[in-house]
């Protein structure tokens, strides 16, 4: 089987996020890490392609930096990857980059592309819906559990109350939550022969795409509202009835 | 920060997998492990499918292939944020395994490094001896040839993972006085004639440490280790990355010892103020800085200069020396900064303040680090 991975490469999150103040866009320092829902799309991937020998490819989109969260991905085991990496491509909103992706996707081929639910950066959440809809493939969501057999996958669709049981015929897109599978470590060895792996890197036009008008823009950002402490309660030997009266009117007991 | 051009992308994705190998299977155990008097043992296996133990070793053993010190730096520095104790524990395959590497035969290699490569077996090294740590070259254990078979009698002390090794290389008399007569041979801990039991000790609970006894264990004799009477070559050849482990290991302590102490002292107040902002503590956290900076920088220097094939055994003895003493420094001014708090159990400067002596002290001490030193440099 032939399985596509979006990784995306995104900053630290243990270092301070910031944004360029005229643009809105998010500063990408040269260092940048895989996002770390991705390492489940890998784990996916790789325990699929391990069943029938098939080949893991990662295709990722954004500043190539010193490529180290692709090469992240490589190191837990991935075959190869394709990178696209065009500074005209900054700022790109979901469909621009949805688009690009699927231009490589439908480039190299693909049995089954799997995809986080949204990255940690960005978090718009619609990325996998939306290249589904341009593979012209269906797009199964919210993977808490993905089985695939011959032609046909079934996920365990993770839902507010417990989860769907979904199943389509292969190729398509699934998109899957933290906690699908367990990530593996790379292995020491795995990073040494990632070095060595191919990477291929595109521009948008080498896609055939020249239009990367990202059709959006980011027009003001304003600072999260700061959390509010909590209440604090005194114990004066009753402290645990206030917190069962508490409870109750939050309606958890 | 700019990084030093000694670093590659590979160093960096070896930390970050390390890291967060030992933030989630490692650090959040190590008080338990402590109390526990041990790590579980299959601590070994997830490090061994990690490739932990494969730095030094030969691809075809299941090893990496590379013996870029830089990486040993990298994974001392690391491991030593969970316990001294988990990492010295995990090390004595470090330092029992390369014996074996540098010098068994096919034969034994076949039956010894895959399996300590994968974290099924457990290799330990044997030199010290009850009489004595410092003064190698006059051990009393001896092995007597007896057909096929070497007959050893004696004991070795303060072994590391000597409790659960399968595998021990060990120093044994074979000849004359002195270094010449010295050989190595790795001995299996299944063998009648062998016994060991624990020692309790003032740090790294965690890592089990043994008194063995020989008491005429025959050794089968392909477990001689290269030949005859060349034992003291091999074991000083071991030292040279022990050190840079321990070096790296205590640097990288240190430096826990510093953010602990930073973390508490801008979050705490007395007197009206952070702890941070009175000159007496912000000049002893500067002052810890100073000194893990400056360990850290020759720590990479001499790696760097292993690399390249150097004879730097001087300065390695003398940089164990700078950061033993750094290590000592830190610990004491970060448990002042942390007061009461660093002298109860399950703090990590407490932890780290009962592991000082043993990096001052094993793995070649102080003084006969300076001694050392001062021989090579001809003084
Ligand atoms: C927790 C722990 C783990 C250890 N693990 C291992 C292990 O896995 N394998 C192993 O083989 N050993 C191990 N050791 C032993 C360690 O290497 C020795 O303790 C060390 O070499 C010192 O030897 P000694 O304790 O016998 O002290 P001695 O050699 O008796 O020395 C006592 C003191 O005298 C000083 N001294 C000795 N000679 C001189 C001199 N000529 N000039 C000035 N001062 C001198 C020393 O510095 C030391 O302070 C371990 C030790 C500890 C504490």
């Amino acid at each position: 089987m032939n399985i596509v991975v979006c990784v995306k490469q995104i900053p630290d999150p243990a270092n301070p996020y910031s944004l360029d103040p005229e643009t809105h866009y998010l500063n990408r320092p040269h260092e940048q890490v895989l996002d770390d829902t991705d390492r489940y799309g890998v784990e996916v991937g790789l325990q699929l392609a391990a069943v029938d020998e098939g080949t893991v490819t990662l295709v990722s989109m954004g500043p190539a930096g010193n490529m180290q969260g692709v090469r992240q991905a490589l190191a837990m085991g991935a075959d190869k990857a394709i990178h696209i990496d065009d500074a005209g491509l900054k700022g790109s909103g979901a469909l621009t980059t949805a688009r690009i992706l699927a231009a490589a996707i439908q480039q190299t081929g693909f049995d089954l592309v799997v995809a986080g639910t949204e990255s940690t950066d960005g978090y718009t959440g619609v990325v996998p819906q939306q290249l589904a809809e341009l593979l012209g493939v269906p797009a199964l969501t919210f993977a808490k559990k993905v089985d695939v057999d011959g032609s046909t996958i079934t996920i365990n669709q993770q839902t507010a109350t417990g989860y769907n049981v979904v199943t389509s015929e292969l190729p398509a897109v699934v998109s899957v939550t933290a906690g699908v599978v367990e990530p593996r470590y790379p292995t020491f060895k795995g990073i040494m022969a990632a070095k060595s792996k191919p990477v291929e890197t595109y521009s948008a036009s080498d896609l055939g795409i020249t239009d990367t008008s990202s059709g959006q823009s980011t027009v003001s950002v304003t600072d999260a509202t700061e959390r509010e402490a909590g209440e604090k309660i005194e114990d004066d030997g009753e402290g645990h009835l206030r917190i069962v009266e508490k409870l109750q009117e939050l309606k958890v007991v | 920060m700019t990084q030093l051009p000694i670093y590659t992308e590979e160093h960096d994705l070896f930390r970050s997998t390390i890291r967060d190998f030992v933030s989630t299977e490692l650090t959040p155990f190590v008080n338990e492990w402590d109390e526990d008097g041990e790590f579980p043992i299959e601590v070994y296996k997830k490090a061994g499918e990690l490739g932990l133990f494969g730095i030094g070793f030969a691809e075809e053993y299941g090893g990496l292939g590379t013996h870029d010190p830089l990486l040993f730096c990298i994974l001392s520095e690391e491991l030593s944020r969970s316990s001294g104790g988990v990492s010295a524990g995990l090390f004595s395959n470090y330092i029992g395994g390369p014996p074996v590497q540098n010098a068994a035969t096919d034969e034994v290699k076949a039956e010894i490094l895959p399996g300590m490569l994968a974290g099924d077996i457990i290799c330990a090294l044997g030199i010290t001896e009850p009489s004595g740590g410092s003064d190698v070259a006059n051990l009393q254990t001896t092995a007597r040839l007896d057909g096929d078979h070497y007959v050893v009698n004696g004991s070795k002390t303060f072994i590391t993972s000597g409790m659960r090794a399968d595998y021990i290389s060990t120093a044994v008399r074979t000849g004359g006085p002195g270094a010449a007569g010295v050989s190595m041979l790795v001995i299996p801990s299944n063998l009648p004639g062998f016994s060991r039991t624990a020692l309790k000790k003032m740090g790294w609970w965690a890592s089990d440490t043994a008194t063995l006894y020989f008491d005429d264990c025959r050794v089968p004799a392909k477990y001689l280790l290269g030949t005859e009477n060349s034992g003291f070559k091999i074991i000083m050849e071991n030292f040279n990355y022990e050190r840079l482990f321990m070096i790296a290991g205590m640097v990288g302590a240190s430096r826990v010892c510093f953010e602990e102490a930073l973390a508490w002292a801008q979050d705490r107040e007395t007197f009206g103020a952070r702890l941070a902002d009175h000159q007496v503590i912000r000049h002893k956290l500067v002052e810890m800085d100073r000194m893990i900076n400056a360990s850290h920088a020759w720590m990479e220097k001499l790696a760097w200069q292993v690399s390249q094939g150097d004879h730097v055994v001087a300065q390695l003895a003398e940089c164990k020396v700078q950061s033993s003493l750094t290590l000592e420094f830190c610990a004491r001014e970060a448990a002042q900064i942390l007061g009461g708090a660093s002298y109860l159990r399950g703090n990590p400067v407490e932890r780290i303040y009962r592991e000082v002596r043993v990096n001052a002290i094993g793995g070649g001490s102080e003084e006969i680090m300076r001694d050392l030193a001062a021989r090579q440099l001809g003084i």
